[in-house]
């Protein structure tokens, strides 16, 4: 069943029950992401995705890659407290990886120099839980996983040994964000390849495959347009 | 490990996936702990995934992956407890049993482990032992409670007289 909705005050039609992500795609505004993905289920850990959403007269803050379509809802994208919460967990992220291009591109966008808090140690994992969902539900095999709770959390392979299920197909290396998952030759046997969840050693792009904001997509949106631009002045008719 | 008894507890929640904790918990009854080999086996029992136990098994405080004492002393550091000198009993338990926090005496009686509330602050300050309470306790008693959990032949020499 199709449901109209009104995001940023355009209206769009969708299927009920439809994330509000989808419904934001769709009339081509943008959200930004970090532990979404298409190939896979909703998470809702990054939070990165927050709207406002105004339903029987109440407003709140929701994360837009779960959150159900539903009948009359008003999403607003862009508001202040979007923006100040979005603006927190930059600054977080910003704090606990500092040295990861991704996350400095996502700070730069949003005008964040630096981060109000305290920087413990440099980590590169931000926990997005991509690896480990796509290992399990698109790879289907289920070699790496969480493991511990609270600021111990961290990706891990069961009890922590050499995992005898994974298949080396380096998916995890593939969709890593932030590249804190390192694909290195296996030294004993040399033709089996090896996860070596430590140092980032692949540079994935710096825009985390988000075409809508990267400078490169826009200088050439820009391009294009001067070109529409031109060709209708020439082709202009001449006015009576 | 005794797989009669782990087959009987995945019998008695019917493989389901929703109880994998309330499996877990049974598991831990048998031996105190969970081992490698008796989560990979379940882990195969059931269909789920080795990730996702060990996922549960170290996100709750409650499982140990490593073994633990017959005997699990919880010494409650609550406000409550905290007020009526539960410092100083923790302190006397680490020097009677030579252990720290989370640690395990060498012949496997006794665990040491500290809580933040039990919800029984007004016997404070609590130490529970296995399923005991003790209530007021004071650095005297212990050496007293901890006796009793010892086999006659092997009580703690200062606890003999």
């Amino acid at each position: 069943m199709k449901v109209a909705i009104i995001i940023d005050g355009q209206m769009v039609q969708i299927d009920r029950g439809a994330p509000i992500i989808d419904a934001a795609r769709k009339a081509g505004i943008f959200i930004p992401t970090l532990c979404y993905h298409e190939a896979l289920k909703a998470y809702g850990s990054c939070r990165l995705c927050m709207v406002e959403v105004i339903q029987n007269k109440q407003s709140r803050l929701v994360t837009s890659c779960n959150f159900p379509v539903e009948g009359g809802m008003e999403v607003f994208t862009d508001t202040p407290r979007v923006r100040k919460i979005r603006r927190v967990i930059v600054e977080l992220l910003l704090a606990r990886c500092p040295d990861v291009p991704l996350i400095q591109t996502l700070a730069r966008q949003m005008g964040i120099d630096f981060s109000r808090f305290k920087k413990k140690e440099e980590k590169q994992c931000i926990l997005c839980g991509l690896c480990v969902r796509f290992c399990e539900e698109v790879v289907g095999v289920g070699a790496i996983g969480l493991a511990n709770r609270g600021t111990e959390r961290e990706v891990a392979t069961p009890f922590r040994v050499a995992s005898d299920v994974c298949i080396g197909c380096g998916s995890c290396t593939y969709i890593c964000p932030t590249g804190c998952i390192e694909m290195v030759p296996d030294e004993e046997t040399p033709k089996l390849r090896r996860m070596n969840l430590g140092k980032l050693s692949l540079s994935p792009c710096p825009n985390n495959y988000q075409c809508e904001t990267c400078s490169i997509e826009q200088e050439f949106f820009e391009d294009i347009k001067r070109v529409i631009a031109d060709f209708r002045n020439r082709h202009k008719k001449p006015s009576f | 490990m005794d797989l009669k008894k782990v087959d009987s507890i995945l019998e008695k929640h019917g493989y389901r996936h929703s109880e994998v904790i309330g499996i877990m918990q049974d598991l831990q009854e048998i031996e105190n702990y969970l081992p490698q080999e008796m989560l990979r086996y379940v882990s195969g029992k059931l269909e789920l995934n080795l990730t996702r136990i060990f996922d549960i098994a170290t996100f709750y405080k409650c499982f140990s992956l490593v073994p633990r004492g017959r005997h699990i002393i919880r010494v409650c550091c609550g406000t409550a407890c905290h007020l009526g000198g539960a410092a100083r009993n923790l302190e006397q338990v680490k020097r009677l049993l030579n252990v720290e926090e989370g640690e395990t005496t060498e012949d496997l009686t006794f665990s040491l482990e500290t809580v933040n509330c039990l919800g029984a602050c007004a016997l404070a300050p609590v130490t529970v032992v296995g399923k005991d309470y003790y209530d007021a306790v004071h650095p005297g008693k212990i050496e007293k409670i901890l006796s009793k959990y010892y086999p006659e032949s092997k009580r703690l020499p200062d606890a003999q007289d």
